[in-house]
């Protein structure tokens, strides 16, 4: 299949409004020194997105820069473990730089240059998505600052090494948790100071209108291609789609064009942590409740003041205490479904992939990996004479994730034999 | 010198918007200067030390003091705040202030005599429920709230609110702030309106900005009957002469928290009187 499906707007895709309102979600509570910023942003996402030159360039970059399209491969072996189901795996990680972050930036950073700015900054808890950002401040001769909570810059040293050697400053934030929410906090401070000559590359679906909208239009291309390969290959849709759900980016672009499809089950696994009732987790649908953080209405962990709580996560990239707001009413709807997978849940997915299919999933993936499995052994159960196809969002590698893989498992990263030598 | 001169001149009449903390503003520029406004978050060092702080400020050692203070309500994520304020903040959280301390301060402010606002990110607002915080602040004698992350845009219930509970509301404006959106904001407001006079977050700084006259004439020139504001990098007397020249009241929050975090084992208030003191000569003309 061709990835030249052009970004538009169509009938289906009328949320939010045009205030930014997912029904109760969403909005923009900002500081008003951001209001005129985020109006620029709508104006010029609204006219590119209608620029046949504007869609062809990001069409180009998708296809030779990125990789895309990516395949869809299906996990036979991996698919053994998993009661009845039939796997398949949307190879997000076989995206240049590694991770479905790239299909956001690349449509940002052609907007920061057709805003007429020359500096980008961004957060980062995995770092995947600063990685994404200096790959495309290089491609752009953008000046970029990343920001990256201290705690992640310990458990992400390779990323932030990547970011550096691509170009960027990496800015080290050791404010309040000192993870993915005081990173943004810390860019927030620092658009509201530049925002005359710098554009606020956020990375997820989360964050002010037109952030969770734009965010999702440039990530629908995950669906879009999904969707066809599923019809192509397989000739019919899939029973349901699954991802992992930090802030949710990559969850959107794999459900966007799945949400009017009513057959299609939408799944998205949140970071259970040690257990949603240890208390340390990151499951903010399944155990949050609706607030305001970050500019945007959704579920957030708070305590009853409505302070912003801790977080908790090995998987950097989901240790958020807040959710994109359409995902806040994708649940409230009942349209998608979510569930916590826990630290230990992620990991064993994380060893089992590798050793089933040869592909290590960045642990945000394992997450799902692992949801995926716990669905396929579920519905075994429940209905033996079903064989469903669950479709994995794969959305990162997991090279970034081997130190952690190694404290985790215990591995000690020495040889298991020795030959070759006489004693 | 006097500061009305240089201003409009005009008093400010017969207008319901003042609401209570404008005609504050108002009384100010009878008197021939603007007036002042000092903040400082609630719970830090301490809840009681903060509100011993919060008195102190509406005296100075001289008697004059303050006139309006302005109550910060710490949060986790302050998205608008400098080090300085987040310092404050965060050690009050971790020390467990919670929002009905901020009204403890409010009722401890009013006690005085002095005005006393509230300046609260919207989450909190929201979980305390925006109507009973409503009840409550003017039941403690708050004057209204200032909303650092709330726009008229979102603000449906809390201007209901403050309609119900005769508060007044105080919105944001800032140099990047449209004309459409100067309209807009400041015909939200009652009260008086804020502007911050550099792009940025709190935080004292060597110069203020050339932004911030241009800023309260384009506020003046849709809503004359609304007293200005400029608040954002203010600490010196000679800044707070400078911004008096041109607005109906000088904000000063990071000087002053900096001086309870330079005494945050001694608790002494003495610099914070001295500051307090040197800052009501300026908005006096005395810089």
């Amino acid at each position: 299949m061709s990835s030249d499906i052009p970004l538009q707007p169509s009938p289906g895709r009328s949320l939010p409004d045009a205030h930014g309102h997912f029904d109760a979600f969403g909005g923009k509570f900002v500081p008003e020194a951001l209001s005129a910023a985020l109006e620029e942003l709508e104006a010029a996402f609204t006219t590119a997105v209608a620029d046949p030159q504007f869609l062809a360039e990001l069409d180009g970059l998708r296809r030779d820069y990125a990789g895309r399209p990516t395949p869809i491969t299906e996990a036979h072996r991996f698919s053994q473990h998993c009661g009845n189901a039939r796997i398949l795996l949307k190879r997000e990680d076989l995206n240049h730089t590694g991770s479905h972050k790239i299909n956001n930036v690349l449509g940002q950073a052609l907007l920061t240059r057709r805003m007429g700015k020359k500096r980008v900054i961004a957060e980062t808890g995995a770092g995947q998505h600063g990685v994404a950002t200096a790959t495309a401040a290089a491609l752009f001769g953008l000046e970029c600052r990343v920001y990256m909570g201290k705690v992640d810059t310990e458990r992400q040293a390779l990323n932030v090494a990547r970011m550096q050697l691509l170009g960027a400053e990496v800015v080290s934030v050791a404010a309040g948790s000192q993870t993915l929410k005081d990173a943004m906090n810390e860019a927030m401070r620092d658009w509201v100071t530049n925002v005359d000559s710098t554009h606020y590359l956020i990375g997820t679906v989360g964050g002010p209108h037109p952030f969770p909208m734009m965010v999702r239009e440039f990530q629908r291309i995950i669906s879009i291609e999904a969707r066809a390969q599923m019809l192509d290959r397989f000739g019919r849709l899939p029973d349901a789609v699954t991802a992992c759900v930090g802030g949710g980016s990559n969850a959107m672009g794999i459900f966007a064009e799945f949400i009017p499809d009513p057959e299609v089950r939408l799944i998205g696994f949140e970071a259970g942590g040690e257990g949603v009732e240890s208390g340390r987790h990151a499951a903010t649908i399944s155990a949050g409740d609706i607030g305001v953080l970050h500019g945007m209405r959704t579920y957030v962990l708070q305590d009853e003041d409505g302070q912003t709580k801790e977080s908790h996560s090995i998987s950097a990239g989901l240790d958020y205490p807040g959710v994109g707001p359409e995902h806040a009413w994708l649940a409230a709807t009942g349209r998608a479904t979510y569930e916590p997978v826990t630290d230990t849940e992620a990991m064993n997915a994380f060893r089992l992939l590798s050793r089933t299919e040869g592909i290590m999933p960045a642990i945000e993936s394992a997450h799902a990996v692992a949801g995926a499995q716990r669905l396929g052994l579920r519905w075994a159960e429940e209905r033996p004479d079903w064989h469903p196809v669950i479709v994995i969002n794969i959305s990162g590698r997991g090279d970034k994730d081997v130190d952690t893989a190694i404290r985790w498992f215990g591995i000690d990263g020495t040889a298991d034999a020795t030959t070759g030598a006489l004693e | 010198m006097s500061t009305a001169d240089a201003t409009t001149g005009r008093p400010f009449e017969g207008s319901a918007r003042l609401g209570r903390s404008g005609r504050v503003l108002a009384d100010a520029r009878g008197e021939g200067r603007a007036a002042l406004v000092g903040y400082l978050p609630v719970g830090y060092p301490s809840v009681e030390h903060s509100i011993e702080a919060m008195r102190a400020l509406t005296e100075g050692t001289d008697g004059r003091g303050v006139d309006l203070v302005e109550i910060g309500m710490p949060y986790s994520d302050p998205v608008m705040d400098g080090l300085a304020i987040q310092h404050a903040t965060t050690r009050a959280l971790q020390h467990g202030v919670r929002t009905r301390d901020v009204l403890k301060a409010v009722e401890a402010v009013a006690a005085t005599g002095r005005q006393a606002m509230v300046m609260i990110y919207w989450n909190l607002v929201e979980h305390y429920g925006v109507d009973a915080f409503a009840r409550d602040l003017a039941a403690a004698g708050g004057s209204g709230l200032i909303t650092p992350d709330l726009t008229p845009d979102e603000a449906g219930p809390w201007i209901e609110a403050s309609d119900v509970h005769g508060l007044d509301r105080v919105f944001l404006v800032a140099p990047s702030s449209t004309p459409d959106r100067v309209m807009s904001t400041t015909h939200a407001c009652r009260g008086w309106v804020y502007a911050t006079s550099v792009m940025g977050v709190t935080g004292a700084r060597s110069e203020t900005s050339d932004a911030a006259p241009v800023l309260v004439e384009r506020i003046r020139s849709v809503a004359p009957e609304l007293p200005v504001g400029v608040g954002l990098g203010v600490s010196t007397a000679a800044q707070a002469a400078e911004v008096a020249r041109f607005a109906d009241a000088v904000i000063v929050g990071s000087a002053l928290v900096k001086c309870l975090i330079e005494a945050e084992s001694s608790r002494d208030l003495g610099a914070l009187r001295g500051v307090v003191d040197a800052l009501a000569g300026g908005v006096r003309g005395l810089g």
